[in-house]
């Protein structure tokens, strides 16, 4: 125990006096904390209470191209800036750079009269199918309604240009279905339909309520803090590679390794401590970035962190995430041959098991091709516990199945790093 | 009954995914009390046999024994019985000397109170003191020789093994180093050396062995040595007995 204890107050003092390693693991996972849920948050917030600036070029002269303008309003997702009809298609393209308009639109010129062509076409289609208008003349459209233009900046993401999208097909099913009703109303009664009808029948009855199933039975909404902050926690976690894995190496370089071999103590006591002195500052990582989540967030105008309400649960899922980590810290520093070796084939492993394991992409949006690969990942069992925890309401039991494969990992990256040992002639 | 400090029988050793053997059927004894030296040109395999006889290299055939036990067995109690000065610094070096001296003397199998006074003793002995609890980073090549000793020292052990231990120092240092190494043996350690400084071992030494290609060459007192081979040091010893030119090896 006296062994174990003097090379854990060794390791301490040569960890409390490495201060890059310190910056890497306490600032890093503080900045990427805040940087990266700020980022997302103001993504959401520019969705979901901001508006995206539009440029609209009306070319239609009827009331359908004015109906589809304020269909587009309405969705509430757009700041709409009026450009003049006689301006070129490639005058809005540079429009859009010159007032930094991700979007524009186009209602093309005879967007009304071809509208209500199609609909009359399909009133009088409905009319004859009823039986009602069975000798009914049913005028073959020729022209086809044009399409409405979308221009978009190549910045705009996949995503987002979908979501625009599916606004628009909104709106214009709106103006559309207006003149259908319109056209059968006329034919049925040959007056025009009235304005508290029309908006009865065209605007929608029912509500959307969003409910986020979570285990415990609660409904708060998870926000950007609760998906952001044990994510970067566990990548943090992992990133003790730089300050450990290079202390392996040194020690190993540097002949100490060579001097402890001819000692009566076994190399396991400085494994055993090394492993105790870095759980020990994983665990201090995790208390400070959540710690931050739940009191500087809001002060910054970031959402609070709203921590599990199985505590418990949270410190052993955090304990076993750092024992990973720092076994796999320890793993790279006894594979690798030079302190340069350690640091880059850690940082570049970490974030590629970052990526694959759900960290930078969700999991559920990981190719099928991946999915097996993402499950090699011990960063994304780190993910999904906390997860259970954080996003879902869990409780330890809700998680143990993300655990058991986490501790399967960190048992086969301690076997390596024996069988490495013993290779090496190291213990 | 024998009073072997080290005694080598039949040693065969090759290095891993080498064909050439270091040595074969190598035999050597030092006796207890002994300040022993162990020379030859580069390569010849100095550092390859104390690393044998410290146990860090797993040799194929024959034994060593320490003090009558054989390194293969009850390896971790024999560590007890000897001490190592690596040629490298092998110690932390972000650590003071004190600091270093508490965790190797703890892995030594020390007590607290032993690796106090042992502390204490070496900070003092070894002009220390006043430095104790300075980051070795910032000492001279020098101080950190010294602390490089101490570690060695500080379970008092009844074997102690040298690689070049005095290697880059000035000359003040070594002949502290050296004094040093003197008043051990006094007190019942047996010294096991290796230098390329001839003059320095010339100083310390009362057995020398001179290895070259894996063979003893020589073994005897340096007096017996020099007037078998009619030389008056150890330098002309040395070129007489293993030629003048290059080692690449």
């Amino acid at each position: 125990m006296f062994k174990l204890r003097s090379t854990i107050l060794k390791d301490m003092r040569i960890l409390t006096r490495d201060r890059l390693g310190l910056v890497f693991m306490f600032v890093m996972p503080i900045v990427l904390a805040v940087v990266i849920t700020a980022v997302q948050n103001s993504t959401f917030e520019m969705l979901n209470t901001n508006t995206v600036p539009m440029l609209i070029c009306n070319r239609d002269t009827g009331d359908a191209g004015k109906q589809m303008q304020t269909a587009i309003e309405k969705v509430g997702m757009f700041d709409l800036k009026q450009v003049m009809p006689a301006v070129t298609d490639k005058d809005i393209s540079e429009k859009m750079h010159a007032k930094d308009a991700v979007i524009a639109i186009i209602i093309p010129a005879d967007f009304t009269q071809k509208l209500k062509i199609k609909a009359d076409g399909t009133a009088k289609k409905a009319l004859k199918n009823f039986g009602m208008q069975s000798d009914a003349v049913i005028t073959n459209d020729s022209s086809e309604v044009q399409p409405i233009t979308l221009l978009y900046h190549p910045v705009l993401q996949e995503s987002f240009r979908h979501s625009i999208n599916g606004a628009l097909r909104s709106a214009l099913q709106v103006v559309q279905n207006k003149e259908v009703l319109k056209s059968l109303y006329f034919a049925l009664n040959e007056t025009a339909l009235p304005d508290s009808l029309e908006k009865d029948l065209i605007n929608s009855q029912i509500g959307i309520v969003e409910i986020p199933v979570s285990r415990d039975g609660s409904r708060n909404i998870p926000n950007a803090s609760q998906h952001n902050v044990p994510a970067w926690t566990v990548f943090a976690m992992f990133f003790v590679v730089i300050s450990l894995g290079g202390s392996v190496v040194r020690e190993k370089l540097n002949g100490s390794f060579v001097r402890l071999k001819t000692l009566p103590t076994n190399y396991l006591v400085a494994l055993i401590s090394k492993q105790l002195t870095y759980l020990f500052v994983t665990c201090i990582q995790a208390a400070v970035v959540f710690s931050i989540g739940i009191w500087l967030f809001p002060v910054m105008g970031l959402p609070k962190l709203n921590l599990p309400a199985d505590i418990t649960g949270l410190v052993i899922v955090t304990l076993i995430c750092g024992w990973c980590a720092v076994s796999y810290a320890i793993m790279i520093g006894v594979f690798a041959k030079t302190q340069e070796q350690a640091n880059g084939i850690g940082a570049v492993s970490i974030v590629l098991m970052a990526a694959v394991g759900g960290l930078l992409v969700p999991s559920f949006a990981m190719p099928e091709s991946f999915q097996f690969v993402m499950k090699l990942s011990p960063l994304h069992w780190c993910l999904e516990a906390y997860y259970g925890l954080f996003l879902e309401g869990g409780k330890l039991k809700d998680v143990i199945l993300n655990i058991i494969p986490l501790l399967g990992i960190t048992f086969a990256i301690q076997l390596i790093t024996l069988i490495g040992l013993k290779r090496k002639n190291l213990i | 009954m024998s009073n072997a400090a080290v005694r080598i029988k039949n040693v065969g050793f090759t290095y891993p995914r080498q064909s050439a053997s270091c040595f074969t059927n190598l035999n050597l004894e030092v006796q207890e009390g002994e300040r022993f030296g162990l020379f030859g040109p580069n390569g010849a395999g100095k550092t390859t046999l104390m690393n044998c006889m410290t146990g860090l290299l797993q040799f194929s055939e024959g034994s060593i024994q320490l003090l009558g036990h054989e390194i293969t067995h009850h390896k971790k109690e024999i560590n007890k019985l000897f001490g190592f000065v690596p040629q490298d610094f092998s110690f932390y070096q972000e650590l003071s000397p004190a600091e270093n001296l508490a965790f190797f003397g703890a892995w030594s199998g020390l007590q607290k109170t032993e690796i106090k006074n042992k502390t204490a003793e070496l900070l003092e002995v070894l002009g220390l003191a006043e430095v104790r609890n300075k980051k070795v980073e910032q000492f001279s090549g020098g101080m950190k020789r010294r602390v490089n000793l101490a570690i060695g020292v500080i379970h008092n052990p009844r074997i102690l093994f040298l690689d070049e231990p005095t290697v880059g120092v000035d000359v003040h240092t070594r002949h502290a180093i050296i004094n040093y190494l003197k008043k051990l043996n006094e007190d019942g350690t047996t010294l096991i050396y290796t230098s390329h400084q001839l003059s320095e071992a010339e100083d310390l030494c009362n057995k020398v062995a001179l290895i070259d290609d894996g063979k003893i060459i020589a073994h005897d007192t340096l007096n017996q040595l020099m007037i078998d081979h009619k030389e008056d040091g150890l330098e002309g010893l040395f070129i007489n007995l293993t030629g003048k030119s290059y080692r690449n090896s």
